[in-house]
């Protein structure tokens, strides 16, 4: 309960959005899946959209192309394309490989977005700096709920 | 098409560089024996670049980094220190030096440690010459690594990696394949897993150094290796490190021997 109290102080983020928010520390996997929400409020696929397709946020797009955003210019081909994603993964599946895709394939060049640390050398952003101590994941909570959600839209025909 | 006209210009990765209609230029060719189960064909950087900037350095008044080339023989012939000497006054001329880009990182015997070209430089400036030592990677620097580049163009990178340099090598490699920063990714991760893959709107190459220092027309100036090490490094969200750093110069002659085989190019043109 107090460190609940903290956190409220500390992000300042409204009662019922810290509720629930799980911490990049206390995920819990299963074969690469995580079941719960990060957040408890649904994602929004339209959001979740902008942030993979947005060099600033997610970028996902540097690396994975997709016909639904294809009018976004340079989209990568590092990682596959996500066409069916939605349909190949369920929602727990697809929050994992957002979190942690370790989780799922060891070795992996996808970086894990909801992952504070056991990095080596880690970075304050691309200052080449290093880190803060408090050092944030590259999505937030909510952000990958939305990409998950959009992730989710991504079904086969 | 929409998307066509968005799409970078794609790179003609079966072009042939001569430079001047005379210098031949190996851009790809069969892997050194010590990269087996790695990469079977190393190629130059140029094979990846656009047809508008490969055709930048096929001719030397196309070439922007001959610039600093010409910049770096005219350094060549000036006085510098307290000793009154020039360069030209030791070396029988830049030509003379000729052997030092493919060979480079070397062992030197006298100071027991792997040099670059730059620190043997700086020894000359600051032992023989009494004269400042340079900034790694200073204009100066590039100057004079471009100018040693340029009458090295088409011969093989040599850089020996067995004897005495053999420790620091591993240490290269061992960095290599190393991942770093918050987004977890090594050299091999994006230049030998990826090579050939667009990444966003970057066309990744091998990331060789044959064509070191290389003109960036995004930069408009010459760049060296260090810098490009550093700048790569920096992009995998990582705390990076110093350009003449003994990291760099272990990983400058581990990333110089996986081109042994390519021609000298430098300075050469990249986006
Ligand atoms: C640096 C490259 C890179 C980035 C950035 C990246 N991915 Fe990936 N991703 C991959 C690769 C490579 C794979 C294939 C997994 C493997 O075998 O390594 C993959 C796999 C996936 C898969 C499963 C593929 C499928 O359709 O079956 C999903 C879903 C996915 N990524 C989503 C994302 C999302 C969402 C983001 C951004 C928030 C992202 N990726 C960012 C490289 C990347
Ligand atoms: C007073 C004499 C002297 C001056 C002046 C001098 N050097 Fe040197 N330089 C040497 C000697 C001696 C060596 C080591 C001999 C050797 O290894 O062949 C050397 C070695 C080098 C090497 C390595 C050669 C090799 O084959 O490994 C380079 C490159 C070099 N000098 C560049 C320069 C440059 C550039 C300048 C001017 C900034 C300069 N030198 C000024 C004496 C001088
Ligand atoms: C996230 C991907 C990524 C990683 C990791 C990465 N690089 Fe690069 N590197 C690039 C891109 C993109 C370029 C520019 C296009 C190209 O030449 O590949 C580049 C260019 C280079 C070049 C210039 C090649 C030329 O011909 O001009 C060198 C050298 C290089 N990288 C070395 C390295 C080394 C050494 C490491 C590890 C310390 C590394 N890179 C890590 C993405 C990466």
């Amino acid at each position: 309960m107090k460190r609940i109290a903290t956190c409220f102080v500390v992000l300042g983020l409204t009662a019922s959005a810290a509720m629930a928010e799980v911490a990049p520390g206390s995920i819990q996997f299963e074969e690469g899946a995580v079941a719960q929400s990060l957040t408890g409020t649904s994602g929004n696929p339209a959001e979740g959209r902008t942030i993979m397709t947005t060099k600033s946020v997610g970028n996902c797009v540097s690396c994975h192309a997709a016909t639904d955003y294809a009018d976004v210019p340079f989209a990568g081909e590092v990682g596959p394309l996500l066409d069916g994603a939605g349909s190949r993964w369920d929602e727990a599946q697809l929050r994992g490989l957002v979190v942690n895709p370790k989780m799922t394939f060891e070795g992996t060049v996808m970086p894990a977005f909801y992952k504070v640390d056991g990095f080596n050398r880690p970075g304050d952003a691309f200052t080449g700096k290093a880190a803060p101590a408090d050092l944030p994941p590259l999505l937030s909570a909510q952000q990958v709920e939305d990409v998950v959600a959009y992730l989710m839209t991504l079904k086969d025909e | 098409t929409a998307f066509a006209v968005a799409a970078p210009a794609f790179a003609d990765e079966d072009a042939e560089l001569v430079i001047n209609g005379e210098i031949e230029i190996v851009t790809k060719t069969t892997a050194p024996a010590h990269l087996e189960g790695h990469l079977t064909e190393i190629m130059s950087g140029w094979r990846f670049r656009s047809d508008d900037t490969q055709a930048m350095e096929m001719d030397d008044f196309d070439n922007p980094g001959m610039l600093g080339a010409e910049e770096g023989l005219a350094q060549f012939d000036t006085v510098m220190g307290s000793e009154g000497k020039a360069c030209a006054d030791c070396h029988d001329g830049v030509e003379s030096l000729a052997s030092v880009r493919p060979t480079y990182p070397k062992w030197n015997d006298a100071k027991e440690a792997v040099y670059t070209i730059q620190m043997q430089i700086n020894d000359c400036l600051t032992e023989r010459m009494g004269a400042e030592a340079e900034k790694y990677d200073s204009k100066k620097m590039l100057n004079f690594e471009a100018v040693l580049a340029s009458v090295a163009r088409g011969t093989p990178m040599n850089v020996a990696i067995d004897g005495p340099a053999q420790s620091t090598w591993e240490q290269g490699k061992e960095m290599y394949y190393t991942r770093f920063g918050q987004l977890d990714l090594s050299c091999a991760n994006c230049h030998e897993q990826n090579y050939g893959n667009m990444i966003r709107a970057d066309h990744l190459s091998q990331g060789q150094t044959n064509g070191f220092p290389v003109y960036r027309i995004k930069d408009n100036k010459l760049t060296g290796a260090h810098s490009r090490f550093k700048g790569c490094i920096r992009d995998t969200r990582a705390e990076t490190f110093a350009p003449g750093s003994p990291e760099f110069v272990a990983l400058e002659l581990y990333v110089a021997s996986r081109g042994n085989g390519l021609s000298v190019e430098g300075p050469s043109v990249r986006n």
